[in-house]
């Protein structure tokens, strides 16, 4: 077996044995899957709650306007009088009682109603009074001026564009919104994972600093030799635990979703935008549950995993190479603080740039321009590739990743190599400067 | 007897520190040799250019007739002064992993672990987290990892620092055996007697400049100072003192003598010879003492470190 061989197992070993290791893999999508079930069951059992409103109608323009729906109900008190059905809301027989005054003009009556609550009541609540209120008023009005409400009906329509490229694929907002989903997630999941496997070099690199076995080790073989392969055998690590976190995570959803009866969109609703959300409700709604599956599996996922684990190597060596320098640098991991800071800049900004800039336009300058800079371009192409990035840009950026991995490998290991054997002093960015030279 | 090692005009420079300079060696085949030198001489600087961790500036480095290049890392052999091992891992898997770095296959490397973990009877430590050790069982892990592939080389810096007495003896005799058995020793250390007890060659070191080199019994002779202890029965010690100082340069001496005579250190003067002090003395009363003090090797270091400074 080769060298580099022997230290990328001895690295993937070491890793994949320690206890944080299996506690992190095991662990966390239990917790994770764990916690969003209980949220979402949560959520649905709170909704379950009927709450009943009772309301005075003075101006007696609302009778029967206030339709029960499945998680509220209205009781006409118009008779009872607004002072007892205080008294009943107080009491507690009643969530709440909404007093309509009687007022001639309608744009006054619009503003002056008013709700009692013992506690204050929540978003849902307020909106569906307000819409049943609005709508009144607007069919009142439109008797006014006198239009024909059911003409108004009968001409309400609603226009859905369908989307195209010249590549043939269709898209949708429905499909939009995934996209932005699975972007983020990859783009987030891939600065997660350079930081926590960065860090993990960066502490091996101390660790054989502190134990003094690092001569011992370069007496046998190249600084450069230990360094890539303890960056590759933590790699992967890190794609081992990648691939049993989806493992873990498809049966734990499949389980979740037959104990709980919680449907795959609940969970994937509670961690997108209102925007999808509204959109998965809308092909929910219409019955076409399967449509989201379906939308899924148009994106095109090959290509997206493949480009992914890419990414992963290719961001992961990049900065990782920084952290072994790091490591080499210094004494203990107090002292790493200093040097920290340049690194996780450009993570950070990769993925608020993409956050920022992806949604809104993904092949606009910015966007375009972060995914082909080599700091930044893990995370951003990441988000984009689900919109659709010509094979041009991708070659641009991938070979630009490449180049620069080489590159900062090289200058991290000119580091390493005299860090690794420096003891006693904190070194200065000056310091590192001049081992470049050595 | 040919050289193992040859070590020619060799310079390393750290920015504007110059760590080695122009230094030349040679080692012989089946020798112990002692690297000394005042801590930041250059020791360790030179120790790793010859383990190929750093390189040269310039000069040259010549191991077994071949200009030194990365196949040779498995004919070398390091036991590092700054030395541990991985913490958390067990004795057997480490050994295994750094003998394999070694270039040794898995099962030989097994086969000769074996042999040196039943020598030194410690097979019960085998899986066993080097974390449970102490620093002395450590050591002699580290010790047999760095002998485990039978180099040409051996490079020893302070091997038996963190040993208690009987362990040390115990590398001693190991170092000694490895030397029988055709091994090259380089041995750096402090500890002036075990320079005397095992060294055959000396090369000393003081401020990135080789001061002194050779035969350990050459420099011994090249440092020695004509100097005799001498012990005399005398009736009038005083008078006798007197008269020996007329002939030769005479210093107090305090040294056990079984008799009340006189103890004196005598320094020949130029043309004097040891028997021209003899026959003095032997005419002025019974000689009961005389040695030449030779210099130890602690004498030479203190000696031609302050002279070079």
């Amino acid at each position: 077996m080769s060298k580099l061989n022997l230290i990328i197992r001895r690295e993937f070993i070491a890793k994949v044995r320690n206890k944080s290791f299996l506690v992190m893999t095991f662990l966390s999508p239990l917790i994770m899957v764990g916690m969003l079930a209980l949220v979402v069951f949560l959520m649905k059992k709170n909704d379950e709650k009927v709450k009943t409103l009772v309301y005075v109608d003075n101006s007696g323009l609302f009778e029967n306007q206030f339709k029960d729906s499945k998680s509220i109900k209205y009781e006409d008190f118009t008779a009872v009088g607004i002072d007892e059905a205080k008294a009943k809301v107080e009491s507690g027989d009643f969530e709440g009682v909404l007093l309509i005054p009687k007022i001639d003009s309608l744009e006054i009556l619009a503003n002056s109603l008013e709700f009692y609550s013992k506690e204050s009541p929540g978003m849902t609540i307020m909106n569906s009074m307000e819409r049943v209120i609005e709508t009144r008023i607007r069919n009142l009005k439109l008797t006014d001026f006198q239009i024909d409400i059911a003409k108004i009906e009968a001409s309400k329509i609603s226009a859905e564009i369908k989307m195209y490229n010249f590549s043939g694929e269709e898209s949708s907002k429905l499909i939009n919104g995934l996209k932005i989903g699975v972007g983020a997630i990859a783009g987030y999941l891939l600065m997660i994972f350079v930081m926590v496997y960065g860090t993990s070099v960066m502490r091996s690199v101390i660790e054989e600093k502190t134990s003094r076995i690092i001569e011992i080790i370069v007496s046998s073989v190249k600084p450069f030799q230990l360094m890539l392969g303890k960056i590759i055998g933590n790699a992967s690590a890190g794609l081992l635990q990648f691939f049993i976190w989806g493992v873990i995570l498809f049966i734990l959803s499949i389980v979740a979703t037959s104990m709980f009866g919680v449907e795959m969109t609940d969970i994937q609703g509670s961690n997108i935008s209102s925007e999808q959300l509204e959109a998965m409700n809308k092909a929910a709604g219409n019955g076409k549950l399967e449509l989201i599956i379906q939308e899924i599996l148009r994106l095109p996922l090959l290509k997206l995993f493949l480009l992914f684990i890419f990414y992963f190597l290719g961001g992961f060596m990049l900065y990782s190479s920084l952290y072994a320098a790091i490591g080499a640098a210094v004494d203990n991991e107090t002292d790493t603080q200093q040097f920290m800071l340049p690194i996780m800049l450009p993570l950070i900004l990769g993925v608020y740039v993409g956050f920022a800039t992806v949604m809104s336009d993904p092949h606009g300058p910015i966007s375009t321009a972060f995914s082909i800079i080599p700091l930044t371009s893990p995370i951003v192409m990441l988000m984009r590739v689900p919109f659709g990035v010509s094979w041009t840009e991708l070659g641009i950026s991938m070979g630009l990743l490449l180049v620069s991995f080489v590159f900062m490998v090289w200058f991290a290991a000119k580091i390493y190599r005299v860090g690794i054997l420096m003891y006693g002093k904190k070194p200065t960015y000056k310091d590192l400067y001049k081992w470049l030279k050595y | 007897m040919s050289n193992l090692l040859e070590i020619k005009n060799v310079v390393k420079k750290y920015g504007d520190f110059t760590a080695l300079n122009n230094v030349s060696l040679q080692i012989s085949k089946g020798s112990v040799y002692g690297l000394l030198g005042p801590n930041g001489a250059g020791k360790t600087s030179l120790i790793r250019i010859i383990n190929q961790i750093t390189m040269p500036d310039s000069g040259k480095i010549i191991l077994d007739g071949e200009q030194l290049q990365p196949k040779h890392i498995e004919q070398i052999g390091y036991l590092p002064e700054e030395r541990g091992l991985y913490k958390s891992m067990k004795v057997g898997e480490q050994a295994l992993y750094l003998a394999q770095l070694k270039g040794l296959s898995k099962t030989e490397a097994k086969k000769r672990l074996m042999y040196w973990f039943e020598k030194f009877d410690i097979t019960a430590w085998w899986n066993k987290k080097i974390e449970e050790l102490s620093k002395g069982m450590a050591q002699k892990v580290q010790f047999i990892v760095t002998v485990l592939h039978q180099p040409k080389l051996l490079i020893f810096d302070e091997p038996f620092s963190g040993f208690d007495p009987i362990n040390a003896q115990l590398i001693a005799k190991e170092i000694l055996q490895l030397r029988d058995e055709g091994a090259t020793i380089i041995f750096s250390t402090h500890r002036m007697e075990s320079v005397e007890e095992m060294c055959d060659d000396i090369a000393l070191i003081n401020k990135s400049n080789l001061i002194l080199e050779g035969k350990l019994d050459d420099i011994k002779r090249q440092f020695r100072t004509n100097t005799f202890q001498v012990g005399i029965e005398a009736s009038n010690p005083l008078e006798l003192e007197a008269q020996i100082k007329q002939n030769f340069d005479v210093f107090p001496s305090d040294f056990k003598l079984l008799s009340n005579g006189l103890r004196l250190n005598v320094k020949l003067k130029e043309n004097q010879t040891s028997r021209d002090l003899l026959s003095y003395l032997n005419s002025k009363g019974e000689v009961q003492h005389f040695v030449e003090l030779i210099p130890n090797a602690n004498d030479i270091f203190i000696q031609a470190v302050n002279k070079n400074n």
